[in-house]
């Protein structure tokens, strides 16, 4: 069986966040025609608060190199890029010996970990999104099929290939009143179980917010049946914690990691940061949703949600 | 051909145009603020939002090809409400200086904010701290007003030159001028013409010139070739509409004591230049020679390219030589002090105000021209005053230096200069009337035009060249193919100079040089030597060599960074 096919039985999906079937992109950019090809490891993690990809740099390099080298395999003529922010860069700099892997820094923030903003900072550009369709897979870097998987993804990829899958992801808790970590557990696992099983059950009152760091949602007590999307992140947030100084804290991570590009993403969040700052909620559903309809980028738009959540479920109830 | 539909409204059109393109085409507004058709669509301001049957969302027109079978609508609710957030936006970011501002009543912003009852000021604006630059005193950059487009940067990226860089301070992307030493600006002014939001505009002295009128100085005006050709679109003629007597009584209301033009002073450039030309092709001496009428261009090859400086023709550019003429040839005949007269040019350019400073250009220390005044800021002050040119009975031109060929009319497009000074060659080395005047070859669109004129077994191998770039490209690969080049800064020449009306595009620009070839056409004189008032000047004034040498000469030298 080839690693495609091995990948799609094991359902293995991208842990980037967007959570898309890896098996489509390799095949994809596997299928697709062309001189040359390239796969980027993307290990920009930028998300607030948000470590995995770290930790498995720091615990699992080896596995995740050998995630990228059976992409090199698998995919005739193709090159490599391990892109990785300041702090991972200077973590593994002298640790790679692979000629075909070739190690990118960047310092952009959070939307330097997008793939298409990835890309053009490889090709030298402007750090900003492109647009979609056409897809990075069928055109991507030098305008050739491109393969971006998140560290995570090759790390699994590895796992895949060995035959040591067992339907597992990387969590990283974080509260200011848990101890928190990285935890690599099983996939379907719902909040309630995490928290539980690695001690981070708060026994005052508590909410969470689940799946990235500024953009993820927030669940409430009965939401902690569902298992963690997107990113496998949790955050724990005790009701003795002020709201507005959490949202304060998303809207300056957003307002400084994001292009600058288009409008609403570049002005909403500087008001979305005022609002926050006055503790003025008029006016946020406005935002919200040019936000939510005409921003460029995947990242504008879902800025509502983890926003909107904490409005709605925690401050107005 | 593909079917679409817009709006209700089915329409055939080409493939590979973007949904906008196509509304424009067919009169269907679809508001927008960053697109601007020299640039990249960039699909930052979302205000030209439109709905795709059959796909999610709300998508840009700038941004999205037309494919067959698209049925689009520019006009749902949803696009209504979400355009309005969007533009409050901008406003929240931008501060408004109206009254200022080259976009005045034509701001699309604005308009649109009318249109749709929006509150501009409901948010603090943004920017409010954020600091004015100032470019060799000729162009400003107030930062508190750009609304993140970046078109200026492409721009100045498509020039060759790259001084407007983007930088991220603090949490957001702003524009800069480069620290780099080994970048400048040229004063071309495209950034002006190609900001939706009055962030660059020339530096204005308007105030200054009605103080001299309003002192009693003898102020004398003179129009650049380019001028008539645009300035009536201010007052909403048609684009391309030739406007010269209503303009001459307006500047006259203005209080001027005389209107020249600079047409004049191009004849005689394109004279001096031609005879230039001929001794160097002789000697096989400097060549190429490039034409320096275009300070931009100038300034380019000085900062840029020194190397090059001996390569310039030293023939003043027309506004500075007509201006010497002015305080010398006219102030004598008049018998006026030249320290009384005050020469004021109008002018479709930026740079032309950075030129007017240069201390090599001076004439018995004066200097030859004292104010330049852009077409837009003529067209303001008409506006201040109340003066319509469009509905005001025209008034003739003075005489002494009012007529020129049509040799020096079309010296505001690009390829003018090249096809004046080829007439002139022509002429000079047959020594008869030509049988052939048109050099169709120079003109038009394309951005590098060339051509090899033969004349009585000379041969003159020809280049033509707009945006800086472009002559970066020739210098850098095929300078000895040539043996002249005439290289314009802006896009069509001077037609598409940075001190044009608002807004500028391709088709506004060919329109403007239209006008310009359709007077070349019609005039009995095309030929800059059969010139009656050049002919007079050589005869009363132009003696000899020392006084064309003081009045028609001058040398460049190499420039240090100044911004």
């Amino acid at each position: 069986m080839n690693i495609i096919e091995k990948l799609k039985l094991a359902e293995l999906k991208g842990r980037g966040g967007a959570g898309f079937p890896t098996y489509l992109k390799w095949e994809s950019v596997l299928n697709a025609k062309a001189p040359k090809k390239y796969i980027i490891c993307n290990a920009a993690e930028g998300e607030l608060d948000l470590k995995k990809d770290k930790y498995i740099l720091e615990n699992y390099l080896k596995d995740v190199l050998f995630g990228i080298e059976i992409a090199l395999k698998t995919i005739d003529n193709s090159l490599a890029y391990l892109y990785l922010n300041k702090e991972y860069y200077s973590l593994i700099k002298n640790k790679i010996d692979n000629p075909k892997i070739i190690l990118i820094e960047e310092d952009n923030g959070y939307i330097g970990g997008e793939e298409s903003t990835a890309i053009n900072v490889i090709e030298g550009k402007a750090p900003e999104p492109r647009k979609r369709p056409p897809y990075v897979s069928e055109k991507g870097l030098f305008g050739m099929p491109t393969l971006v998987n998140n560290v995570e993804t090759f790390y699994y990829v590895s796992k895949i290939e060995k035959g040591e899958y067992d339907k597992e992801r990387f969590y990283m808790i974080v509260g200011e009143n848990i101890k928190g970590g990285v935890y690599e557990l099983k996939e379907d696992m719902t909040i309630r179980e995490i928290l539980k099983q690695t001690n981070n059950y708060l026994e005052e009152p508590f909410y969470v917010q689940s799946g990235g760091g500024s953009c993820g949602e927030i669940l409430v007590e009965e939401e902690f049946d569902k298992p963690v999307c997107g990113e496998g992140f949790i955050r724990v947030i005790s009701y003795k914690e002020d709201p507005y100084k959490i949202m304060e804290k998303w809207a300056t991570f957003l307002m400084e990691g994001n292009c600058d590009k288009c409008t609403p993403c570049r002005e909403g969040t500087y008001r979305i940061l005022e609002m926050v700052q006055n503790k003025n909620l008029k006016g946020m559903e406005e935002i919200f949703s040019v936000l939510e309809k005409t921003s460029f980028c995947a990242l504008g738009r879902g800025i509502p949600t983890s926003f909107r959540s904490l409005i709605n479920k925690v401050i107005l109830k | 051909m593909i079917n679409i539909e817009i709006d209700g409204k089915k329409i055939q059109t080409e493939e590979g145009k973007t949904i906008l393109e196509i509304a424009k085409e067919n009169n269907i507004n679809i508001p927008s603020l960053c697109y601007h058709e020299d640039t990249f669509a960039k699909e930052g301001c979302r205000l030209c939002l439109i709905e795709i049957e059959g796909k999610k969302g709300l998508h840009t027109s700038c941004g999205t090809y037309a494919e067959e079978g698209m049925v689009i609508k520019t006009n749902s609710k949803e696009i209504l409400e979400t355009r309005k957030t969007n533009l409050k936006l901008i406003f929240a970011q931008h501060v408004e200086k109206c009254n200022e501002c080259i976009w005045n009543n034509r701001c699309k912003m604005l308009n649109y904010a009318k249109e749709w009852g929006l509150c501009i000021s409901e948010w603090e604006d943004r920017k409010k701290n954020y600091p004015k630059y100032s470019f060799g005193d000729v162009i400003t950059y107030d930062s508190s007003k750009c609304i993140n487009c970046f078109n200026c940067v492409e721009i100045c990226k498509n020039q060759g030159i790259g001084f407007l860089e983007v930088k991220k301070d603090g949490a957001f992307h702003k524009i800069f001028p480069s620290q780099d030493k080994n970048k400048d600006c040229v004063y071309c002014g495209q950034c002006v013409v190609h900001c939706p939001s009055g962030t660059f505009s020339p530096v204005n002295p308007t105030l200054e010139i009605e103080e001299e009128i309003r002192k009693g100085k003898h102020v004398v005006f003179q129009f650049a070739p380019a001028i008539r050709a645009s300035i009536g679109e201010e007052f909403n003629m048609d684009y391309g509409s030739i406007v010269i007597e209503q303009m001459i009584a307006g500047i006259k209301k203005l209080g001027a004591k005389k209107v020249f033009d600079v047409s004049v002073g191009a004849d005689l450039v394109t004279i001096e230049e031609a005879n230039e030309l001929i001794e160097r092709i002789t000697k096989k001496e400097n060549l190429p020679m490039f034409t320096s009428c275009c300070p931009a261009w100038v300034k380019f090859v000085e900062f840029y390219k020194p190397e090059l400086i001996p390569n310039l023709t030293e023939v003043k550019s027309p506004q500075i030589l007509l201006g010497g003429l002015i305080k010398t040839y006219y102030a004598k005949k008049e018998n006026i002090d030249p320290k009384d007269i005050v020469v004021v040019s109008v002018m479709p350019c930026t740079s032309k105000k950075y030129e007017i400073k240069r201390e090599e250009l001076q004439v018995d220390g004066l200097r030859c021209v004292d104010y330049v005044l852009t077409t837009h800021e003529l067209a303001a002050m008409f506006i201040k005053h109340k003066i319509d040119i469009s509905k005001i009975k025209g008034e003739d031109k003075d005489e002494l230096l009012g007529f020129s060929s049509s040799a020096g009319v079309i010296f505001g497009s690009s390829g003018g200069v090249a096809e004046a000074a080829t007439r002139t060659a022509c002429f000079k080395l047959l020594n008869k009337k030509l049988d052939k005047i048109d050099f169709k070859e120079f003109r038009g669109s394309k951005s590098i035009k060339e051509a090899t004129i033969e004349i009585e077994g000379v041969k003159i191998r020809v280049a033509v060249v707009y945006g800086l770039k472009n002559a970066k490209e020739i210098i850098e690969n095929n300078l000895d193919q040539f043996d002249y080049i005439e290289v314009m800064s802006c896009p069509y020449g001077c037609v598409g100079g940075g001190g044009q009306p608002v807004p500028t595009n391709k088709k506004i620009r060919e329109k403007r040089s239209q006008g310009l070839y359709q007077i070349d056409e019609k005039a009995e004189i095309r030929i800059a030597d059969e010139n009656p008032i050049v002919q007079n000047i050589y005869k009363e004034f132009l003696t000899n060599k020392e006084i064309i040498n003081k009045i028609a000469y001058t040398k460049f030298s190499q420039k240090q960074k100044e911004n």
